[in-house]
């Protein structure tokens, strides 16, 4: 029946659209401070790596393995990794004023390889396939009742993992942080204006390092929890290409969102019904290429930047010293 | 004004110094609360400099600020905030897509949870008290000049500034915005506030100021109750006694009318009007002078003149060739008019960001004008190599070699590069963009010697200079500007400094 | 008191920007950045694998250049890498940051292999000849649309061109689909016509010799595009434009130069070399079309043509180099995978290494002075 076709489409689009938009969450942050991260698809492929890692090794070192632990190891590991690549971009970005795409293109070179080669190095099995059921049970479980109970409103507002709903959260907290903290409002003026924002106290090279490093972190969270949500906890070495392609579609959703946390809702969704096409639309006799499906949020994303551009709103424009670099005038 | 009180601010054997040139030497004096002192320059006398040392922007080489009798080490626009001290600059620092509320909290540490709706309440204090007017959820982005300045003014209050300083502040402003304008500052005064405003406009100075500090080439001269003041003293303290300069004026018979600028109107990019009805006649064989205080429209000018700058309808700029023919610069770009086979050379004020390509050699900034010479695809490189063998054997640069890249060459040399090109290409109009800035005394006389052969060769030059010595010694005449308007062509021979002084910082009623 | 202040609030040095630095000692630099990478991954491999250094760089060198075949396999791969730097020289030089290479060689390679694949009956020289226009002409617009939008409403171009790649990707895959149908692969495009092969060029007969080595002419091709883009950058008007637009607009505007109108050309041209590439790459290797025919050189291309400073000579020295690292370090992990070293570590390898090394511009453009010896440096 069209319906259940259109709820299964709309369900795996969400599931999918939770994790790019935590990557893209992070990477909101870090362009808010003024630096374009071009190696947020390294910097989710290393969060990732070491996030299933280290559950991996868990579980299969314990007879019964606590839920808790393994959250707080999926994700803290895969935080602190990936804070670790932010750390890199922000030493030669801010500190060492190394232009910034350059950088991040070689951080993702670098993160990519690295995630392989820490899968490989620990998980001993270059082709192969692993996967750690405890670490999927526990990271993509449902709210009890309201997931199975409700009808349609369970299938399609209540039946993801609670990860997906954590990170509805995160977004609503990125919003608060930004529009309604202090240190929000010095953090957009430093993307905005740095000079400004210098002038005026505000600790500049402190805040695009935080910046880059609580973001990677997030981008990093978004590794594992693609792993858990989308390859439903199973790991190869040879998914970390398809995870870097999420990362590079997260860099787009950024420009999509209109670097608005909020927008990112359901620019998300829009990407992963686009993505998702590819299964559905022939279930319901639609046939058309799915090539040409899985293009449109790239193409979507360039309307924006032009119809932005063209619009001349300044609400709506990225920061404006995005991928500038900012030393103080020597004085 | 009472002299028992202890002044809010003394500055005591003040030195700055910028490589080897001194902005200010050994600046002594004291500024009170409850008054407005107004500090009273020409361009390069140091003022801004002075100021910038109280904000926090440079620390000084030597002597001491006392801020209310307390001796105080201003290290960073931080440090004045918390000694009360908030500067209004010239360029605003504000962030365009925030509101007025977000700008003013920008920064702030220590207040408490973040709360915009209070700290709006707070701004609309401020402003019913000292008589603003100011919208704190608008924003930057929308605001006229005049408001980004309020702005920038509630923003120094709000952080409990005492001592208010304001960098040349009606610059910007329509004179209706300027009164309003002073009148806050009154309040201010009334309020027990010292205002510093740094300016050069002498009836300004007389209708707001209470006392009138001068600096001269970055010396201290004097202070005077602003009641016992005229304009004509003050242009006396302000531009010194005449230098006699052994500049040679070399005369010329044969004067040819060569350009002739008529009713131009210009905006700059942020839609001010930079330019109002200007017109004047540029004749070969004679250097047309323009002064000016800077910013009153002369790079506005010289840039609409090649063919850079946007003029208004309305507007005319003709060329009288040598043979006699008349032709149209408007609306022409640079590539236009010389393709009409009109040498027209312009050195600009920005050597390094516009006329000279920094990081090429000699060779390669010689190409700058010629490059697109011939048809074939490959740029003529003999030519410009010789040219510049030339330049630097004729004008004595010092380079390693003609190839390395100019930026590295001492500011003297640079500008002889630049000046040399453009008068290789023998022109018929020769503009100068504050041609001595920063050179030294030889430098410059190699300069003025330039500019006299051109002149005798039949060029008509305009020099845009600000050492009115200079501009006296070496033009034939001199047209004022004054706020994007002409306020006098005078006859340098006849004229006196005061009064180029004057028609700089007077606006004629006519001319208004 | 003064001074209790001063040694509170001093930082320990601060940055100067220098522009002074001398050719030799620059690349001095850089070489010691390089051998300072070489000296951490022999740490690393040993730590990793117990290979000692020795057999290490031995291994390193061998597969880069220890037989004719991997010799062939390593200029091959630095060709195409040379290649697309080139593309990306006028573009850079300009200051328009193209990150939208590996999209440009993708449909330029696209056109090329559409044109092989469907007009199988055209005569050899007009086929070759409709290819490369195609390939010029595919790569040349995915190079002109943000070069418009940049020129007429200042839209980011490196978002714009990043974009743009994957865009190219998609297309690719399309007709990938679409050919292959219900195969598993592609597979190679007039395996047995070979039409469209810069091997149909000549004849059958004569097989032996670089002559008929589809390779060779390659790189043959390669290099002519190298030594015209240097002189095209040095010696031409247009050349000169580009260096003056990158200088600053405003001294271009002085100049007399439309600044739009370069911008426009040169990344028509940019990205019309990026599609030849294409083309080349589709005619004479890989003989179809995928997604993965840039090999990911699009974006290590920006890297190269950024460390080489706009000089397409020294582009073939740091290709050349990349790709050594990376067929070297593929031979490493085919000895010692069983040991745990592998492919993935060469990546981490090669990566660190250009971290290390695109680190060390730090300290060509800028020095560190510390406050101590302010007066003493500043005087020098």
């Amino acid at each position: 029946m069209t319906v259940d076709i259109l709820i299964g489409w709309l369900q795996q689009a969400i599931r999918f659209a939770a994790f790019i938009m935590l990557a893209s969450l992070g990477e909101l942050l870090i362009e808010k401070s003024g630096s374009l991260n071009l190696g947020t698809p390294g910097t989710m492929c290393v969060g990732a790596a070491a996030g299933f890692i280290s559950v991996f090794y868990y579980c299969n070192s314990t007879e019964d393995p606590n839920a808790a632990i393994i959250i707080l190891l999926a994700l803290g590991v895969s935080f602190v990794a990936a804070t670790f690549m932010g750390v890199l971009f922000g030493f030669f970005t801010i500190s060492l004023r190394i232009n910034q795409n350059v950088v991040g293109l070689v951080m993702t070179m670098f993160g990519c390889g690295l995630a392989e080669f820490l899968s490989v190095y620990f998980i001993k099995s270059e082709s192969g396939n692993v996967r750690c059921q405890e670490a999927y049970d526990v990271l993509t479980a449902k709210i009890p009742f309201l997931s199975d109970k409700l009808g349609y409103v369970s299938d399609i507002l209540f039946s993801y993992g609670f990860m997906v709903y954590a990170t509805i959260a995160l977004i609503v907290g990125m919003m608060i942080f930004l529009y309604r903290t202090r240190a929000g409002l010095n953090l957009r003026a430093v993307g905005e204006n740095p000079g400004t924002a210098d002038a005026a106290g505000i600790n500049v090279t402190g805040y695009k390092y935080a910046a880059a490093c609580v973001g990677s972190g997030l981008i990093g969270m978004a590794g594992i929890f693609c792993v858990m949500e989308f390859k439903s906890g199973a790991w190869a070495t040879a998914d970390v290409p398809a995870i870097e392609a999420f990362g590079w579609l997260a860099v787009a959703l950024v420009i999509f969102a209109l670097w608005k946390p909020i927008n990112l809702l359901w620019g998300a969704v829009v990407f992963g019904v686009c993505y998702w096409a590819e299964s559905y639309l022939p279930q319901m006799g639609i046939v058309i290429s799915t090539d040409i499906v899985q293009m449109l949020p790239y193409v979507i994303t360039i309307l924006v930047l032009i119809v932005v551009n063209l619009r001349k709103n300044k609400e709506n424009q990225g920061p404006a010293s995005l991928g500038l670099p900012y030393f103080r005038e020597e004085r | 004004m009472n002299t028992n009180m202890t002044p809010a601010v003394t500055f005591r054997g003040v030195t700055k110094t910028f490589g080897d040139n001194y902005a200010n030497k050994d600046i002594t004096m004291d500024i009170y609360s409850g008054e407005i002192l107004a500090l009273l320059g020409e361009n390069g006398s140091g003022k801004t400099t002075l100021m910038n040392m109280l904000s926090g922007i440079y620390y000084p080489d030597g002597g001491e600020i006392f801020i209310r009798g307390k001796k105080a080490a201003i290290r960073s626009p931080h440090d004045a905030h918390e000694l009360g001290i908030g500067m209004i600059h010239q360029h605003f620092k504000l962030v365009d897509v925030f509101t007025a509320t977000e700008n003013v909290l920008l920064g702030i540490r220590g207040e408490g949870k973040y709360n915009p709706a209070a700290a709006a309440a707070r701004i609309r204090e401020i402003c019913a008290t000292y008589g603003f007017e100011l919208d704190p959820s608008q924003k930057v982005y929308d605001m006229t000049v005049s408001q980004k300045q309020t702005l920038e003014i509630v923003k120094a209050l709000y952080r409990g500034a005492e001592i208010l300083i304001l960098d040349e502040p009606t610059a910007v402003l329509t004179p209706q915005e300027a009164d309003k304008l002073f009148s806050v500052l009154r309040n201010m005064r009334a309020e027990g506030k010292t205002v510093i405003i740094i300016t050069h406009k002498l009836q300004e100075v007389l209708s707001i100021s209470d006392r009138v500090a001068i600096l001269r080439k970055g010396g201290y001269i004097d202070t005077v109750d602003t009641s016992s003041a005229t304009e004509l003293s003050l242009t006396e303290l302000m531009v010194g006694k005449k230098v006699e300069l052994e500049i040679e004026r070399p005369s010329v018979k044969d004067r040819v009318l060569r350009l002739q600028v008529q009713h131009v109107n210009a905006f700059n990019s942020e839609g001010t009007q930079v330019l109002t009805d200007v017109s004047f006649d540029a004749y070969g064989g004679e250097i047309l002078g323009i002064a000016g205080i800077s910013g009153c429209g002369q790079k506005e000018l010289l840039e609409a003149v090649a063919g850079l700058q946007k003029v208004e309808e309305g507007s005319e700029i003709l060329y009288d060739d040598p043979k006699g023919k008349r032709e149209s610069l408007l609306g022409k770009s640079p590539k236009q008019i010389k393709r009409m086979g009109i040498s027209l050379s312009f050195v600009p004020e920005d050597r390094l960001g516009m006329g000279l390509v920094g990081s090429m050699g000699m060779t390669g900034n010689m190409m700058l004008k010629s490059y697109s010479d011939g048809r074939s695809l490959i740029a003529e490189t003999k030519a410009p190599k010789e040219l510049a063998e030339k330049i630097r054997d004729e004008l004595e640069v010092v380079t390693p070699s003609i190839n390395t890249p100019v930026r590295r060459l001492s500011g003297g040399n640079i500008q002889k590069v630049l000046v040399g090109r453009e008068i290789a290409s023998s022109p018929a109009v020769l503009m100068t963009a504050y041609a001595v800035r920063g050179l030294d005394i030889n430098a410059s006389y190699t300069i003025y010697h330039l500019l006299n052969q051109q002149k005798q060769k039949g060029v008509a030059v305009i020099f845009v200079g600000e050492d009115l010595d200079v501009l006296l010694a070496l033009c034939d005449r001199i047209l004022v500007l004054c706020g994007g308007r002409v306020n006098g062509i005078v006859d340098a021979k006849e004229t006196t400094k005061e009064q180029i002084g004057y028609l700089m910082t007077n606006l004629k009623e006519e001319n208004a | 008191m003064s001074n209790q202040m001063t040694k509170k609030r001093e930082p320990l040095f601060h940055i100067v920007r220098r522009d002074n630095m001398p050719m030799l000692a620059a690349w001095g630099y850089r070489i010691g950045a390089f051998v300072l990478a070489l000296l951490l991954n022999a740490v690393f491999v040993w730590c990793m694998v117990r290979v000692d250094p020795i057999t290490f760089y031995s291994t390193m060198w061998e597969g880069a250049f220890g037989s004719e075949s991997y010799i062939w396999a390593t200029l091959k791969a630095a060709a195409k890498l040379l290649c697309i730097a080139v593309a990306l020289s006028p573009a850079f030089k300009m200051r328009f940051w193209n990150i939208g290479a590996e999209g440009q060689v993708l449909i330029g390679g696209m056109a090329a292999a559409f044109v092989m694949y469907h007009y199988t009956a055209l005569p050899t020289v007009v086929l070759f000849l409709v290819m490369i226009i195609a390939s010029i002409i595919a790569g040349g617009i995915w190079g002109f649309l943000p070069a418009f939008f940049k020129a007429k409403m200042n839209a980011n171009e490196t978002l714009f061109t990043l974009m743009m790649n994957y865009i190219a990707m998609n297309v690719v895959d399309y007709f990938y689909d679409k050919w292959r149908g219900f195969r598993s692969a592609l597979g190679i495009l007039n395996q047995n016509t070979k039409i469209g092969w810069f091997a149909s060029i000549w004849k059958d007969n004569d097989t032996d010799g670089l002559m008929t080595n589809e390779d060779f002419w390659f790189i043959v091709v390669i290099l002519v595009i190298m030594t015209l883009m240097f002189f095209y950058l040095k010696l031409t008007k247009q050349g000169y434009e580009i260096s003056v637009v990158g200088e600053s607009h405003n001294m271009a505007r002085y100049a007399g130069i439309s600044v739009n109108k370069v911008i426009l050309r040169t990344m028509i041209l940019s990205g019309a070399i990026c599609g030849f590439c294409g083309f080349l790459v589709v005619s004479s290797q890989s003989h179809t079309i995928s997604s993965g025919l840039a090999s990911g050189y699009g974006f290590t291309a920006i890297i190269v043509a950024w460390l080489s400073k706009f000089n397409t000579f020294t582009m073939a020295g740091v290709s050349l180099l990349i790709v050594a690292l990376e067929k070297g370090s593929a031979l490493m992990a085919n000895t010692y995978g069983m040991r745990g070293f592998s492919s993935s570590a060469a990546d981490v390898m090669v990566g660190a290494m250009l971290l290390l090394i695109i680190g060390s511009e730090f300290f060509i453009n800028y020095k560190l002075m510390f406050r101590k010896k302010d007066k003493e440096v500043q005087a020098a």
